[in-house]
């Protein structure tokens, strides 16, 4: 296969569209948390309780239409390879929690991606959905009318008081998670996320960083999602997180403008230095690999580097993951394998732009 | 950010956690957070396991005078009738067996909704639509029936006996709508 076919397949239709200040939130999601009321949840249920759910799905809403989502299929955990399962889970389609559970575990993708249900994870029933760049309250609306037609076949666990019931007590109420994933290199170069971080936990939020096993934020992209899901309405939790992503996106401008202006041959210094490598090294592991894509998105948006689609950010973190490395050289690659596949790749990736 | 726990990884997992009404920020990298249970398999849904334990042990312990074991707490023994969960395993796992642990825990709940949720415990978001229409019907029929009581206080049975119809009417209705349902 071609790298650009690879890539067509590889990218979620959805991630490429512009959204709203998609220089700064990359995309905007909300997940939703539901149960069959009289269902017992994962934890204690019994393999039949589980096939019970999954049957619903299967009978009611595979290869069934919504609006703009097309012809939902039902893939069951038990069908993939492993390699499969990771591809699925760096896509975000799945979480790593679903992909353990091969007896009952499925999941409903629409044709272009934007929605999925995750079936018979920690709760039955986890809805989410996603719009390009900052677009909550598009992706509220459009995830609650979702959530009325799978609740027109499905007796959700419902208390007057209690809201949606959930499996942990975290996530009842709303059973609703908000968050966008953000790219914020300037904040993090002026080093002002440890001064904002607090700030930002003190309005019940959390921030994430999202992509690395280990320990830090890698290509500087982070998550700030909703603490909170009991006692406010989906509209003020996302209304709060909102208002606090659009003083994050002003900081980060006004970061990125005063670097430009304090240090500007420094910076681009920097974002050449680690174009140089994308597009030379041989061997890249993925933390490089990161911390260059960010440096060279940044130099897109602020038009240092011109002629290089602002999208690459995106598609290669997610691309030059190991589930995508492997399914792209259709075989198991030992770590020393992958560094040299993702050079590769990324190599080939800048190249498709001087064509 | 240096992660509070180890002190030597940086820390990418931020909240804040409320107990007792004072707030805590919480700094953990991602190993840390796993290790001390506050997530699961690296999704954001923290379980916050650790802060709910420490709730528990909190609560039960200046219940009982000599023996502080939970095992001995009476309200440990509660089960849920329909998953079989006890009250204990509750507070071991941190998750919910089915929706009735919710009806059968309800009354040692408020404290471990108020830690997680800054102080909330009642819900104020989406109501289900069909699940709501009984809730409505309900509610109306709970008015009925307030409104009847007056009327018969009053003795004014003619329009005692019109409200007592209307309620039977509507009560019908319910209990037609949960059959239809299933
Ligand atoms: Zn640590
Ligand atoms: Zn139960």
């Amino acid at each position: 296969m071609s790298l650009q076919n690879f890539i067509n397949e590889a990218i979620s239709p959805w991630l490429k569209e512009e959204g709203d200040d998609s220089d700064i939130v990359l995309s905007s999601r909300i997940r939703l948390a539901r149960n069959f009321m009289d269902i017992p949840f994962s934890i204690v249920a019994e393999e039949d309780d589980l096939q019970n759910v999954l049957d619903v799905f299967e009978d009611n809403f595979k290869h069934q239409s919504f609006g703009t989502y097309q012809d939902f299929e039902l893939v069951r955990m038990a069908e993939l390879e492993p390699v499969e399962k990771r591809v699925l889970v760096e896509k975000h389609l799945i979480s790593p929690n679903l992909a353990e559970n091969n007896s009952t575990g499925a999941v409903l993708i629409s044709q272009n991606e934007q929605v999925s249900v995750m079936i018979n994870e920690e709760d039955h029933i986890r809805i989410q959905l996603y719009y390009p760049g900052f677009q909550l309250e598009n992706a509220l609306e459009h995830a609650s009318t979702f959530d009325d037609w799978l609740e027109e076949k499905i007796n959700y666990a419902f208390d007057e008081n209690r809201g949606y019931l959930t499996s942990c007590p975290t996530n009842v109420g709303t059973g609703m998670r908000a968050s966008v994933m953000m790219h914020l290199p300037a904040l993090v170069i002026t080093q002002q996320m440890n001064r904002i971080v607090p700030a930002i936990n003190q309005l019940g939020l959390v921030v994430r960083g999202i992509y690395g096993e280990g320990s830090e934020a890698l290509g500087n992209i982070f998550q700030i999602s909703n603490q909170i899901t009991l006692g406010k309405s989906e509209k003020d939790i996302v209304e709060d997180l909102k208002s606090v992503v659009q003083q994050l996106i002003e900081q980060e401008r006004n970061a990125r403008n005063r670097i430009l202006n304090d240090s500007g041959i420094e910076l681009e210094d920097k974002v050449f230095r680690s174009y140089g490598v994308l597009a030379h090294s041989r061997i890249i592991q993925s933390k490089e690999a990161s911390k260059c894509l960010s440096d060279v998105r940044l130099g897109i948006d602020l038009g240092l580097i011109q002629n290089v689609s602002n999208t690459i950010l995106n598609e290669l973190m997610v691309l030059t993951q190991p589930g995508f490395l492997q399914q792209y050289a259709k075989k198991i690659l030992s770590p020393e394998e992958r560094d040299v596949r993702r050079a590769t790749l990324i190599r080939e990736r800048l190249n498709l732009e001087k064509e | 950010m240096e992660c509070q726990e180890c002190e030597k990884r940086s820390a990418t997992l931020h909240f804040t956690q409320v107990i007792n009404g004072h707030k805590t920020e919480v700094h953990l990298c991602e190993y840390c957070a796993q290790e001390k249970g506050y997530m699961n398999n690296g999704e954001h849904n923290f379980s916050l396991h650790s802060l709910l334990s420490g709730l528990f042990n909190f609560d039960s312990a200046p219940s009982l005078s000599g023996s502080q074991s939970t095992s001995y707490n009476p309200k440990n023994s509660l089960q849920c009738e329909k998953c079989e969960m006890t009250y204990h395993e509750f507070t071991k796992t941190g998750k919910f067996g089915c929706a009735n642990c919710y009806t059968t825990f309800n009354e040692h709940l408020h404290p471990i909704f108020r830690r997680v949720h800054s102080g909330n415990t009642k819900h104020d978001g989406k109501i289900p639509k069909r699940a709501g229409d009984a809730i409505h019907l309900r509610k109306t029929i709970n008015e009925h029936k307030v409104k009847l009581k007056e009327l018969i206080q009053n003795e004014e049975f003619e329009e005692a006996a019109k409200a007592r119809d209307q309620i039977r009417e509507l009560e019908k209705k319910l209990r037609n709508d949960r059959d239809g349902d299933s």
